[in-house]
């Protein structure tokens, strides 16, 4: 496969440390994310996937763990100039269209922010024009420069996001359910436009979202988080045709599909944690089935999943 | 089977600033004992103004019926006093919303909220009132329901707040129960455990469901029938196979292949082009013509009326009249269509 671009190593992000409700919200997680790629990450609300995420991207400093970027640490003390390095490379898009934009902010000035930020116009013509060719790129027009969010649907107020995150020309953008809050038929054109702009630019994406079809559809490889912890990572097409791991066999079975004869006969599964009876001496993981496709196991249950992994 | 609701030429507008926001442009439907009928369709569309316009939720001041009726028990919902409206809401029709976090009371016990309805329309006294919300909580899965009577909303998860507004709902065993997008806000495994829920509550006390979502995933789970809304109209209505398997508006085909099903391969999706139609100035015509490949020249000017496909199916779509050109649906509504007897691209096989 491609060079790595992102590693993230042994990353923990707890939230009220050494109090009676401490949160382990990412709790010891490691993953690699290759260039030119989308990464997938599935999980229940709650489960840490878009704290993952969002302490990726540095917008929480990290309890523990590394997360390297082109081998360099995200983490740890930054100069300003460094930050700003970071900044430029590594953009977001949020889930929430309209709580994410400005709503006292013209659109030109929404998209333009990071461009004057990182001084990427030299002069107001060619930010109006960088800021044209945005909006042109998710498919808006110019004549939106001078509106405010307000006079935008969800679809298109999702566009202005990718616009903003694409202004200062990054590599790697986090999309933090970009498509939960729309409608089905404008989640399509939003999907199939960040599918484009990842073919023309090759970007990289790490798509975090529960509506697990469409996260199928956009992925090359999925994650599946539960309570903190990655519990199964493999190829997209390999982790719906061979789930190992039983709690992403039970968020699969879970999910309807619009095909009422399928519906009839589906059959949910559901997940006991207790099924796995850990005790302190076992050494919980994850580890490798077959090349690319790892689960978190034990050593004893890696023989059992061997086992059904073949049988499948 | 017996219809116990029937909504006939239902026309309703916002009086807004800007103008009249025409929402429902003619609905007509009815429901049926014990059945469940999906209302699918984008925002915007008219689904939940249809469903709040039976429940007489819209505000006042703005929304107006402009004609049509709702028939329910021999009475037209449309004319009745507020007092009639409030013996009706919560007894005979209740609902339920998306959001389970804000339709409860924040600053009152579950328990109280659970007996309102309770003490309102049935003449019981507040022990026997507790007694059967405690039943109610037990009925909807609730574990420890006499402790969890005391606590307050934020005590709860998301699916328990569901499932504690699934609970009021059913208090006075209503004969309809609208369900807005229901388990939006839920995650895929807690919803699942609602719509089981929900359609095992439907069989014990036989209540008719009216289901609005725009996750054709979980219509295909729970509808016996469907409705298609789009521009405040519906344009198709059938059963949940017909829709799914042989449907015939050319919205309904780019709803259905603009979701991915688990083995759509890396194809493109197909998006639906454009925007949904401004309802201050709704188009003359079919208001999908502006977005559809399909659209004929008389769709520019004239409504479609509905065409009959069978007893239970029609769709508003002047591709179904006899002189019209005959279309190929999108691939995947072929391969869809391929498993419905009836259809023309039917390849055998049992459905």
């Amino acid at each position: 496969m491609a060079e790595k671009l992102l590693e993230i190593k042994n990353l923990k992000q707890y939230f009220n440390i050494g109090k009676a409700n401490e949160v382990r919200a990412v709790d010891d997680i490691s993953f690699d994310i290759y260039k030119g790629e989308t990464l997938g990450l599935v999980g229940e609300s709650g489960c840490g996937k878009s704290t993952t995420g969002r302490s990726i991207i540095r917008l929480y400093d990290a309890t523990d763990g590394d997360v390297f970027y082109e081998g360099e640490n995200v983490h740890g003390k930054k100069s300003k100039q460094e930050l700003k390095k970071f900044n430029r490379k590594m953009q977001m898009i949020f889930q929430d269209p309209y709580a994410s934009l400005n709503q006292r902010m013209k659109v030109m000035d929404i998209i333009a922010e990071g461009i004057d930020i990182h001084g990427l116009a030299k002069n107001p013509a060619e930010r109006k024009k960088m800021v044209y060719d945005l909006l042109e790129t998710v498919g808006l027009n110019k004549e939106h420069a001078n509106r405010y969010p307000h006079e935008f649907s969800g679809g298109q107020r999702q566009r202005l996001g990718i616009a903003r995150a694409l202004a200062v020309d990054p590599d790697f953008i986090i999309a933090d359910e970009p498509i939960s809050a729309l409608d089905v038929s404008i989640q399509a054109q939003v999907v199939n436009l960040l599918k484009e702009l990842q073919e023309e630019k090759g970007l990289t994406f790490l798509f975090i979202a529960h509506d697990l079809s469409m996260v199928k559809y956009i992925s090359d490889r999925i994650g599946v988080m539960y309570f903190g912890k990655l519990v199964e990572l493999a190829p997209a097409e390999e982790l719906y045709n061979n789930p190992l791991h039983p709690y992403t066999q039970s968020l699969l079975s879970a999910i309807p599909l619009p095909d009422p004869n399928y519906e009839r006969n589906r059959v949910r599964k559901s997940y006991d944690p207790a099924v796995h009876n850990y005790t302190q001496a076992d050494d919980v993981r994850m580890r490798e089935i077959s090349p690319g496709h790892f689960v978190q196991c034990s050593e004893r249950e890696l023989e059992l999943i061997k086992a059904a992994s073949v049988t499948n | 089977m017996e219809k116990i609701l029937q909504v006939k030429d239902l026309e309703l507008s916002f009086n807004t600033q800007g103008g009249e926001v025409k929402a429902i442009r003619g609905v007509n439907f009815d429901l049926y004992k014990g059945e469940t009928l999906a209302i699918v369709g984008e925002s915007g569309s008219g689904k939940s103004v249809t469903t709040k316009s039976i429940m007489r939720l819209l505000p006042e001041n703005s929304a107006e019926f402009k004609s049509g009726e709702i028939l329910f028990g021999g009475r037209d919902l449309t004319k009745l006093s507020d007092k009639e409206m409030q013996k009706i809401r919560g007894k005979e029709i209740s609902m339920i919303f998306q959001d389970p976090m804000t339709s409860l009371n924040p600053t009152m016990p579950i328990g109280r909220q659970l007996t309102e309805p309770l003490l309102k329309h049935q003449k019981i006294s507040t022990s026997e009132a507790k007694k059967v919300a405690i039943d109610l909580l037990r009925l909807v899965g609730m574990p420890k329901p006499e402790l969890r009577m005391k606590q307050y909303p934020h005590q709860f998860s998301g699916g328990q707040r569901q499932r504690i507004v699934i609970a009021i709902s059913l208090a006075c065993n209503p004969k309809i129960l609208i369900a807005d997008e229901p388990t939006t806000a839920l995650d895929v495994t807690i919803q699942a455990q609602i719509l089981e829920l929900m359609k095992d509550l439907q069989k014990k006390i036989d209540t008719s469901i009216i289901f609005i979502t725009h996750d054709l995933g979980v219509v295909a789970n729970v509808a016996d029938r469907v409705a298609v809304m789009y521009g405040g109209k519906i344009v198709e209505i059938g059963t949940v196979d017909e829709i799914f398997y042989n449907p015939q508006h050319p919205y309904t085909w780019g709803l259905l292949s603009s979701m991915p099903s688990l083995d759509t391969e890396d194809a493109k999706l197909y998006a639906i082009p454009g925007t949904p139609p401004d309802l201050l100035d709704p188009p003359k015509g079919d208001a999908f013509a502006l977005r559809s490949e399909y659209a004929l020249k008389i769709d520019m000017e004239q409504n479609p009326p509905f065409f009959k496909i069978s007893d239970t199916h029609s769709a508003a779509t002047w591709l179904l009249h006899p002189d019209a050109p005959q279309v190929e649906p999108p691939l995947t509504v072929i391969e869809r269509m391929k498993k419905f007897p009836g259809s023309r691209y039917y390849e055998g096989g049992v459905v």
